[in-house]
């Protein structure tokens, strides 16, 4: 199945392997075709009108601003509403440095996105810490605190890439499924195995509401 | 300047002068206040520029940068305690008011407490931030103060630090808010605060009664990454403060750098220097119109502006390779020469800018809900601006003529014809149209250098490891909202010993409370955006 989006020939995306392995993952499973079929209506839909939320710490989310403006005008693709509220938005771009004293926010911020709930992370401090890595308030990456949908790399990265990000979102939402989301859950359970920053973050979750 | 020494020498015979580039008075803290008194009253130091801490091991200290408004002479004290355990300096926080920010500054990083200041809270670090992060010997291992989910414990009390009677040093505690204070948070992730900042605002009502400035979202230490690179790799940090003066900034630390190293820079390059100076002025301002406007609800203009970023983004790409982060300006010179087209850009450029502006003035400048909105709203006197040290286009838009190029020339700015921008109104519009107005003198700038830029190199021979005399420098520059300055001490090696950076979004953002307190809360916004800071510049 040559998965893809806005009209791109199939050829020119750079990781066809990981698009083609996840569609493997998911015929495993098993698609009912009833279900199968109003998937792929609900996610056409999707996939087309993604809202960001206005999420931006640094410099990378200048670019972002940039991306919202004329020239490279990403009100195209379907993306343009930038929601001010996480309850709004289906995806948030994480364009700039996350902190020590930001990482409690941006996870609140995180939880509060309806789901499906999609993450970009976007730019070297995004990723690792970029420039800051070693520095004593950054953390080292933001994969350390939610699940990472698409990474774009660079410091900033141009808006062309970021625009190549965000339609690699949405080529990989046209191909989840939306009903049963094993997807999403099962997302959320690999991670937190991973990752013991965000266990503590469920285990005193768990224990405020018990 | 002697007379200035030999006074001093008479009344405060404790004092010691030191001759560097600002001469500089070594004092007890027991006559700190006395002598940053005289040399206010007296001898008209009345611009606090920063208060720099230090840790040289056998001592912690702080050093304090004065300025004189009239003569723009500067001077600085300094202090120093060997009491490592409970270091304490006096505050000199009564005779300025910017001064309880930078000493909060200072205690958040070396762990200095000043007595009598008002409000002895950390600034960029939790509550229960473990150790000081820019003493030397900070544990920076991954255990210390690891990253966590949990919110961040806060309190709605500070402390006041006073000597007792019996000479012990007493802590009290003080309540932020008065007692029964509604406080409404703004932010962190609040689309109009420009960034991650957070207002703890007090309301009455609609009226606010004081805003609690919460910084630190975005506190990267970059003064600590600084302390352990050598001068060429700590450039690339000043593109990523305020990303929108990144030439400007990268001016600054190149000239104080140059100056330390004595080394000669080419005329050419200082040209260069001086024309991306200026197109980032231009571009900067454009995305201040555009951001301020759509936050007044006039989005439209984000996208008339943004176009004529775009084209300077695109001059800049050609020449830098960057569209933000170019660390572009580099110790000697600069990276590389300018682009084959770079004139013929330019001036296509320099042909278009009238006719925006008079385009932004016909779709906001005059529009009856703009200047409703904006006259008389959020007014700083010129006291005001300089008490808080305010400076950039939101000082001159109060009357205080304060622009680096004017009153410390540098590079090549003595040579060129422009004027400064200074308006007397000191309210949002007047912040606003100081800001168009310079986007005309920059362009006036760059038209009088765009056809001679001199022939030559563009980069002087330099070491590819420099090594630094031993001493300290500091430098000034005009960024694109304000004074920047460049603090560097070294002890003779290949890396610095301590480098500030003076940035002046901190100030912007210190003096929200004083100009919005008694204004309608939706006039925060007008006012707080009107005084354009970035919020990276300011967390460092
Ligand atoms: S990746 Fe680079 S441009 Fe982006 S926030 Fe980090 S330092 Fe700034």
């Amino acid at each position: 199945m040559e998965v893809t989006t806005k009209s791109m020939p199939y050829e020119a995306w750079k990781d066809n392997e990981y698009i083609e392995g996840l569609v493997e993952e998911l015929r495993a499973n098993g698609t009912n075709v009833l279900v199968g079929t109003l998937d792929k209506l609900i996610n056409w839909g999707r996939s087309n009108s993604l809202w960001p939320l206005t999420f931006a710490t640094s410099c990378c989310g200048i670019e972002f601003v940039s991306l919202g403006a004329a020239r490279f005008d990403m009100a195209r693709f379907g993306w343009e509403v930038a929601r001010s509220s996480p309850r709004q938005a289906d995806f948030m771009m994480v364009a700039g440095t996350i902190v020590n004293r930001m990482a409690p926010v941006f996870r609140r911020l995180y939880d509060q996105l309806a789901e499906p709930k999609y993450v970009i992370a976007c730019g070297g401090c995004a990723i690792s810490g970029g420039p800051f890595r070693k520095s004593y308030h950054v953390a080292k990456g933001i994969e350390d605190i939610v699940p990472v949908d698409v990474f774009v790399p660079g410091c900033p990265p141009c808006p062309e890439a970021m625009i190549y990000g965000i339609m690699q979102l949405s080529r990989k939402v046209k191909v989840e499924r939306f009903f049963g989301g094993v997807n999403r859950q099962e997302k959320q359970k690999e991670f937190l195995a991973d990752s013991p920053v965000a266990q503590k973050a469920e285990e005193i979750i768990n224990g405020e509401q018990a | 300047m002697a007379t200035i020494q030999e006074n001093i020498a008479a009344k405060f015979p404790q004092a010691t002068f030191e001759e560097a580039d600002v001469l500089q008075i070594n004092i007890p803290d027991a006559q700190l206040h006395d002598l940053a008194k005289t040399l206010r009253d007296e001898y008209g130091y009345d611009y606090l520029i920063t208060i720099v801490g230090i840790d040289r091991v056998e001592c912690l200290g702080a050093i304090y940068f004065l300025s004189n408004t009239k003569t723009n002479q500067e001077i600085s004290i300094q202090v120093t305690t060997t009491d490592r355990q409970n270091p304490v300096i006096t505050s000199i926080a009564d005779l300025w008011s910017i001064a309880t920010i930078y000493e909060r500054e200072v205690y958040d990083f070396y762990g200095i407490i000043f007595l009598n200041n008002p409000d002895m809270r950390r600034l960029f670090l939790s509550i229960d931030w473990v150790g000081y992060p820019l003493r030397k010997d900070y544990d920076n291992g991954p255990d210390s103060n690891p990253v966590t989910l949990e919110a961040e414990p806060q309190s709605d009390d500070t402390h006041v630090y006073t000597r007792g009677e019996d000479g012990k040093i007493v802590c009290t505690e003080k309540p932020i808010f008065a007692k029964n204070d509604f406080v409404v948070n703004i932010g962190p992730q609040h689309p109009a605060t420009h960034g991650v900042l957070r207002f703890r605002t007090a309301v009455d009502g609609e009226t606010i009664k004081k805003i609690d400035v919460y910084m630190g979202y975005i506190h990267r230490g970059v003064e600590k990454l600084c302390e352990n690179l050598q001068y060429m790799q700590t450039l690339h940090f000043m593109d990523r403060l305020d990303y929108f003066s990144a030439h400007n900034y990268h001016h600054g630390l190149c000239m104080c750098i140059e100056r330390a190293a004595g080394i000669e820079v080419p005329r050419r390059a200082q040209v260069i220097r001086v024309l991306m100076d200026e197109l980032s002025r231009i571009a900067s301002h454009c995305l201040f119109f555009g951001t301020y406007c759509m936050d007044l609800g006039a989005t439209t203009m984000l996208f008339y502006t943004l176009r004529v970023r775009e084209q300077i983004l695109d001059i800049m790409k050609k020449t830098c390779g960057a569209r933000m982060t170019f660390n572009y300006d580099c110790i000697g010179g600069v990276m590389a020469d300018l682009d084959p087209d770079f004139v013929k850009d330019v001036k296509a450029l320099l042909a278009t800018i009238p006719a925006n502006i008079k385009e932004y003035n016909k779709i906001f400048t005059g529009n009856v809900i703009a200047e409703g909105r904006l006259e008389k709203m959020g007014i700083m006197t010129r006291q005001q601006a300089i008490d808080w040290s305010v400076t950039g286009p939101s000082g001159r838009a109060s009357g205080w003529a304060c622009d680096v190029r004017k009153t410390h020339p540098y590079s090549i700015y003595p040579e060129i014809q422009f004027d400064e921008i200074v308006m007397t109104e000191g309210d949002s519009m007047a912040r606003f149209k100081a800001r168009l107005l310079e986007m005309e003198q920059s362009a006036h700038i760059i038209e009088q250098l765009i056809d001679n830029i001199p022939e030559g190199d563009y980069l002087a021979k330099v070491p590819k490891v420099l090594k630094l005399p031993q001493g300290h420098w500091f430098q000034l520059v005009e960024g694109c909202r304000g004074v920047f300055g460049v603090y560097i001490e070294s002890d003779g090696g290949t890396q610095p010993v301590r480098m500030k950076f003076v940035t002046p979004s901190l100030n912007l953002a210190a003096v929200v409370d004083e100009i919005t307190s008694g204004n309608k809360i939706a006039d925060l916004i007008t006012i707080a955006g009107s005084l354009d800071y970035i919020v990276p510049d300011m967390d460092r």
